[in-house]
């Protein structure tokens, strides 16, 4: 009996009819990522901390008292504090470090009575684009295994991918889970900035950081954003708005529906095949009853730019924490305080999270201020107005999520530069605080996934949500599993 | 040459908040170190901030005070720098848009009266602290105080003398006290100054290079590290140098300044404002509400004891130097019939005297206001002396009883029956010839011998009053 290619909507009808203990399922995917370790996608994976919730779950279940997820594993991007169990954000600065309590998203998962299965790899503090920035390795494409899976949320993204779980928290930037969702041909939708707590989210750029879903379909995007979603008054810049029912708006028609199509993102740099693929995706939503519109968005070219200047500043001093005082890596010897300091950072983070660290306080030092930062906020609003224009004449936005399916590990850690335009796409998304999915929708000719990129307006997840469910019911990119992993 | 002296003070107050200003743990001073750091205090991986609303009232408060402008949109700002006792790598801070912007306060200067300029006053965090005895090379870090609301109250360089910042420092903690929005406390830490000091030649319009003097946190502090420091940049300048700007350090014990840190080395602190916290706004109607907090503020209420009991300057001055000292004399005036001064007297005298001995706060005294009124009332009524009196304090500051238990069980009844007032007057004068024919022969001073010896006689119980009276018609017919 194999369970791992069902969604989580069906393992919870399975579990509370009794067809599947949560024990059982439980060790069914442990086996699983076992079997599959050589994909990197876990850091940390804690058979007996799952299996005594898998446990707790079972007993729930028997007494009736269970909600859709009882029982159902899931695994978390190592971004997310977890109380006792090892949380790295993929760094060596907090490879000891075990949180003493649970981030808002994990103790909400917790009360639904889901399964930890364990933590997922990321890049080092989610920066990077193509999970090659962490500390625990790469994690490998399962559609390509010399490919990369994207990143931040590649372990996550993986995980999905090849069934190793049934679905997975991610987080997203700049575009860390709309883009490995590409790469590796799942569904990952990154809310609207302020519909899930950033509580006990490590944090990243503050002001861009959204936690959210990647999953196999739509509909177990919408029953676990519900579950995940909400104000949370220990993060002050969650909005306190109520959660819609998510599922009960999936099968609404898309008749009339309007796309808006930026011209911006179908230009130069857009890859041949990965354009087909969107067209293709699009005629299939025209058949469904929508529209196409055409849009622009003129700044989207001073977004990368513009992200490359906030994120960093604000990471600069998020990450000032980690300075080897109170947890985390210390140095082993040092003279004195500051060189305790430098010699516990300079061990502590990667190449790349030192990068953005110097960018980032350049973008902040005196005399810099006003030429750096000051511009890039204003050029974040400009971004942000070009969506409200274009929200004038659509109800959502599609395009591609990446310019190129996913590429070659070791292909771009040379060149930053050429890394950070991968993201050229979703980076917009994130500075105007908009939600945006990636749906599968296709492959390239050498059988890499292609995501198809679907922007809705602020708090709207429950349209592109539906959008994308219908686009589901019509096609079976979604439920396409790598060779090997079938 | 002549020099003129430049002060600016920068005065961190201690909010009296139950919990932190972005955390839920409480600001309870003294618990056993890192008690009271909770996970946001400690900067744990993913935590966040979360305003603490009472502490943006007590801001308003001290805003609306001063007549200031209270900015309806204030904003938090991150203050970059490492330390091990700041947790997060950063100080939050208002920056560019602080709660409080420009006021002013009035001190008084010899008689006149003088206006100090109020900059701004702005929320932040208290940072923890670290421990440098006790760790045999290490240095400990304690963060029970990490994320305690302070208000920064930045005043212009209005100040002229060391004279002048030492009124302006007692009248902003005169004031904060009264606005019950900090306790005051120096010794621990809750009400702190910093002095940015220059010197000028007189005339000169422009300002001197200014040094910062830290670590000065008692009011005497205050006048004598700006005396060392105005002598020393004049030194200085006389002897051909020139002042840097720098941070300097003041040391109590050898009554020096020294240098901490200089302009260069100073850090640029990279402010930016806090993504995680969105701007502040306070709308007219929890400013009003809290404006309807305000208490009688001590200048107003200095006025009215002048009007209300006839006090003298000084006397009002002193008893309205606490919300709570005020509070109670004017209690112990609702217990008594037209006799404010003998009230002021007996409140700033013999009452403050019993608790300065015993390092007692007003409200912790024994004495309440009514049994003190009582008191006074006897007095009036001519039960007892004011002498007498005393005594009956003392016994009541002990807990020996009411005022006429007292007076009863220790038999101190003023003597008013002229018959046994004659009885000890002819007593007194039998007993001393002498002085009787001194007197006779003009020498009028001899006349308080005879007091005494009758007051004494009668163990002060005899009327003063009656004895002076019955006295003077004696001698004249001895």
């Amino acid at each position: 009996m194999s369970h791992y290619h069902k969604t989580i909507t069906e393992l919870g009808a399975d579990l509370q009819a009794g067809k599947v203990s949560s024990v059982e399922l439980t060790q069914a995917y442990l086996d699983r990522l076992e079997k599959f370790k050589d994909l990197n996608a876990f850091i940390t994976v804690d058979s007996v901390f799952a299996l005594d919730q898998a446990k707790t779950a079972d007993a729930q279940i028997k007494k009736g008292k269970n909600s859709a997820l009882t029982g159902c594993p899931i695994a978390h991007k190592d971004i997310f504090c977890t109380d006792g169990l090892l949380t790295t954000c993929g760094s060596h600065m907090l490879a000891n470090f075990v949180a003493p309590y649970d981030a808002t998203v994990i103790k909400k998962f917790k009360d639904a009575g889901s399964v930890t299965l364990g933590k997922t790899n990321m890049d080092e503090f989610a920066m990077g684009s193509s999970n090659e920035t962490s500390y625990y390795g790469v994690v490998k494409n399962p559609w390509d295994q010399d490919k990369v899976p994207g990143g931040s949320s590649g372990g996550s993204a993986v995980a999905v991918a090849a069934r190793l779980a049934p679905a997975a928290t991610g987080t997203d930037t700049g575009g860390s889970i709309r883009q490995p969702a590409a790469l590796t041909g799942i569904t990952g939708i990154k809310p609207s900035y302020g519909r899930v707590s950033r509580y006990g989210m490590i944090a990243f750029a503050s002001s861009l950081d959204q936690g959210g879903i990647m999953t196999q379909t739509a509909e177990d995007a919408a029953l676990l954003l519900g579950e995940m979603a909400g104000f949370d008054e220990r993060d002050s810049t969650s909005v306190d708005q109520a959660v819609p029912d998510y599922v009960a708006t999936l099968n609404d028609s898309l008749k009339g529906l309007k796309i808006g199509l930026p011209e911006e993102y179908f230009g130069e740099g857009l890859d041949d095949e990965v354009a087909s693929v969107i067209e293709v995706a699009l005629a299939e939503y025209k058949k469904l009853g929508a529209e196409t519109v055409p849009i622009s968005l003129p700044n989207s070219n001073l977004a990368v730019p513009c992200y490359y200047v906030l994120a960093p500043a604000e990471a600069s001093s998020n990450l000032s924490r980690f300075d080897g005082v109170r947890y985390g890596h210390r140095a082993k010897e040092y003279t004195n305080l500051d060189d305790m300091y430098e010699k516990t950072r300079a061990e502590g983070f990667g190449a790349e999270v030192k990068r953005r660290i110097m960018i980032g306080a350049y973008a902040l030092s005196a005399g810099y201020y006003d030429a750096y930062y000051l511009k890039a906020q204003q050029l974040r609003r400009l971004i942000a107005n070009d969506f409200t224009e274009a929200f004038k004449k659509c109800d959502v936005i599609m395009g591609p999520v990446t310019p190129t399916t996913a590429f070659r590990m070791g292909d771009k850690t040379d060149d930053p530069v050429a890394m950070y335009l991968n993201d050229i796409y979703t980076i917009p998304v994130n500075l105007a605080g908009l939600p945006g999915m990636s749906i599968p929708a296709g492959f390239d000719k050498a059988g890499m996934p292609v995501g198809l990129h679907c922007i809705g307006q602020y708090f709207d997840e429950a349209r592109i949500l539906n959008v994308a469910h219908q686009y589901q019911q019509v096609t079976d990119w979604h439920q396409k599993i790598p060779p090997g992993f079938e | 040459m002549e020099w003129e002296t430049v002060i600016g003070l920068e005065v961190h107050a201690q909010l009296q908040t139950k919990s932190k200003i972005f955390s839920s743990a409480s600001t309870a001073y003294g618990a056993e170190p890192n008690t009271q750091a909770c996970n946001v205090d400690l900067a744990l991986p993913g935590v966040l901030p979360v305003m603490n609303q009472e502490a943006a009232r007590m801001a308003v408060k001290f805003g609306l005070a001063i007549g200031a402008k209270v900015n309806k949109r204030s904003v938090f700002a991150r203050k970059n720098y490492f330390y091990p006792d700041l947790p997060k790598g950063y100080q939050i801070s208002q920056f560019e848009l602080p709660i409080v912007g420009l006021g002013k306060m009035v001190i008084n200067i010899d008689g006149k009266e003088k206006v100090v300029g109020i900059t701004r006053a702005h929320l932040e965090e208290d940072a923890g602290k670290s421990l440098h005895e006790d760790f045999q090379g290490m240095t400990g870090v304690d963060l029970n105080r990490a994320g305690t609301p302070l208000l920064e109250i930045v005043s212009e360089p209005d100040m002229r003398s060391s004279k002048e910042a030492v009124a302006y420092l007692k009248k902003v903690h005169e004031l904060v006290r009264y606005l019950e929005i900090c306790d005051g406390n120096m010794q621990e830490g809750s009400f702190r100054c910093d002095a940015n000091v220059s010197v000028r030649p007189k005339g000169q319009k422009e300002f001197g290079t200014r040094a910062e003097l830290k670590n000065i946190n008692s009011f005497r502090f205050v006048e004598k590290a700006i005396e060392i420091e105005i002598e020393r940049q004049i030194d200085v300048i006389e002897s051909g140098g020139k002042v840097v700007q720098e941070t300097r350090l003041y040391d109590s014990v050898k009554d020096t300044t020294r240098s901490m840190r200089s302009k260069e080395e100073a850090n640029d602190y990279r402010y930016f404002p806090d993504p995680d916290l969105p701007p502040m706004v306070l709308d007219d109607e929890t400013i009003e509400a809290v404006r309807k907090t305000l208490p009688e503020l001590p200048d107003a209420k200095r006025t009215r004891f002048i009007k209300e009991y006839g006090l003298t300057n000084y006397d009002a001055g002193v008893l309205t130097s606490t919300r709570a000292l005020a509070d109670y004399y004017e209690s112990v005036c609702s217990h008594v019939k037209d006799n404010a001064k003998l009230a002021a007297n007996w409140v700033s005298g013999e009452l403050s005297a019993f608790l300065n001995k015993e390092s007692k706060d007003i409200t912790e005294s024994p004495v309440s206001a009514g049994q003190l009124a009582s008191l006074l009332n006897r007095i009036e009524d001519q039960t007892i002396s004011g002498k007498i009196a005393k005594d009956v304090f003392e016994a009541m500051w002990a807990s020996e009883g009411s005022v006429d238990e007292i007076i009863d069980k220790k038999g101190l009844k003023q003597i008013t029956d002229s018959g046994a007032i004659e009885k000890i007057i002819d007593d007194v004068l039998a007993a001393n010839n002498v002085q009787v024919e001194q007197y006779k022969n003009g020498q009028e001073k001899v006349f308080g011998f005879f007091v005494g010896q009758v007051m004494k006689a009668s163990k002060g119980k005899a009327n003063p009053g009656q004895v002076n009276e019955m006295l003077k018609k004696k001698l004249a017919s001895a």
